[in-house]
């Protein structure tokens, strides 16, 4: 059972950083995974009061706050437009909408969860995250970093016009997915994400989004077993998933 | 640790523990509408509006609460009766166990999209699980409740 000694509402970020230096101290997101651990925590602290839970849109990117919920990244228009709804395709199965209205993207990423429809998605957009000390870097690259305890203070979904297709499989609504694929078609280069393997998303290239390249690019994921499904299973949906999002992404016209 | 929280409507100024959650909380301020069903953040039971959205009260803190709005079904009293009647005349509460969570949700959706289609309305209540029914009776009350508010609220057959 998840215990907390002390919460602490954070006045700033650097309040914040001193803090999350300490092990046994952890800064909270939505809640939704931390709740269901046994972890001991001496200070949860709480970014909620420093205004980072809005979508800002500027001339060539889309700016979330680290606690924007991922019912505002579902229902934002302008986000949704710019990407084909591969962002609300992307979410819209996560549990119920009592969840999303408290799931962060700040702690879908930072957790990076094998499990995660949040890092697939985004992986295959033109995303960047702003740590508060480690400035911004990729969120591809930032998905392979291991933890550490800086912040994630934002995440940067940069306009870009391409083609973007979401495909998922999932045992039954609102379970966390069997497999999940992304892919996207910017300048003629494709780039498909599968997350879910059980373990977390990792980012495939490709020549052109063709059937013959969904399954070449499908015999190189590397797939595991768990109580959701085995490695061969899961080997056969990513052949399948990726066909469909390549199909779909073929039949899309530039976003 | 001191929290003020305006729950249903009336400000409660408690003594909690760091963390105690929000579903705790109302629970010991007489909202027994809201109860736990799994543990794991998946079943609705303990659904609440904050700040007028609704949430899973099992997975926040009420610390993050403070200053805050909180409903439960008890603050909506006229709203979920009204609605209420409706999952009843169709027998699809059944043991009733899920109906708070279920009605809070659907009242969610009505005040967010007054006409929803069955997929909206499917998509949207799909984080509220129901072990008895299947379903179709709630999917039957909503809309005989819809048409209710169509005719404005007259008494349809």
């Amino acid at each position: 059972m998840l215990k907390i000694k002390e919460y602490v509402k954070a006045e700033s970020l650097e309040q914040a950083y001193e803090l999350n230096q300490k092990r046994t101290n952890r800064i909270i997101g939505g809640m939704l995974w931390m709740r269901m651990s046994d972890a001991q925590i001496q200070k949860a602290i709480d970014l909620s009061g420093l205004g980072l839970d809005q979508i800002e849109e500027t001339e060539d990117a889309f700016i979330l706050g680290c606690m924007v919920t991922l019912r505002q990244m579902e229902l934002h228009e302008g986000m949704n437009a710019m990407c084909g709804g591969l962002i609300r395709k992307s979410v819209e199965d996560i549990v119920g909408v009592q969840f999303r209205n408290l799931a962060t993207v700040g702690g879908s990423l930072v957790g990076r969860f094998g499990f995660s429809d949040v890092l697939t998605g985004l992986l295959v957009l033109d995303t960047y995250v702003e740590l508060y000390k480690g400035g911004t870097i990729p969120l591809a690259e930032y998905a392979n970093m291991k933890r550490d305890n800086d912040i994630l203070v934002h995440v940067i979904i940069k306009k870009t016009a391409g083609r973007y297709a979401y495909q998922a499989h999932r045992n039954t609504k609102t379970d966390f997915p069997v497999l999940a694929v992304a892919a996207s078609m910017v300048d003629g280069k494709v780039k498909a994400a599968v997350g879910a393997r059980p373990q977390r998303a990792r980012l495939y290239l490709a020549d052109a989004p063709t059937q013959e390249a969904a399954e070449a690019l499908a015999a190189a994921v590397v797939t595991g077993s768990n109580m959701r499904a085995s490695a061969e299973y899961r080997s056969h949906l990513a052949k399948v998933l990726l066909k469909r999002a390549f199909a779909e992404i073929r039949e899309k016209e530039e976003q | 640790m001191i929290v003020s929280i305006q729950l249903n409507g009336k400000k409660i100024v408690d003594d909690i523990s760091p963390d105690m959650t929000l579903f705790k909380f109302v629970r010991e301020h007489g909202c027994y509408s809201v109860k736990c069903g799994c543990e794991t953040t998946n079943c609705g039971l303990c659904t609440v509006f904050f700040d007028g959205k609704p949430i899973l009260s099992c997975a926040m803190l009420a610390a993050r609460a403070d200053g805050h709005r909180v409903e439960t079904l008890e603050g909506l009293q006229k709203e979920a009766e009204e609605f209420g009647q409706f999952i009843a005349d169709q027998g699809a509460e059944q043991c009733g166990f899920c109906n708070p969570g279920m009605i809070m949700n659907a009242i969610a959706l009505f005040r967010e999209n007054p006409e929803p289609t069955d997929d909206e309305i499917k998509r949207y209540l799909a984080g509220n699980l129901c072990r008895c029914s299947g379903y179709e009776g709630q999917l039957r009350g909503i809309h005989a409740f819809m048409e209710y508010k169509k005719q404005g609220g007259a008494a349809c057959e």
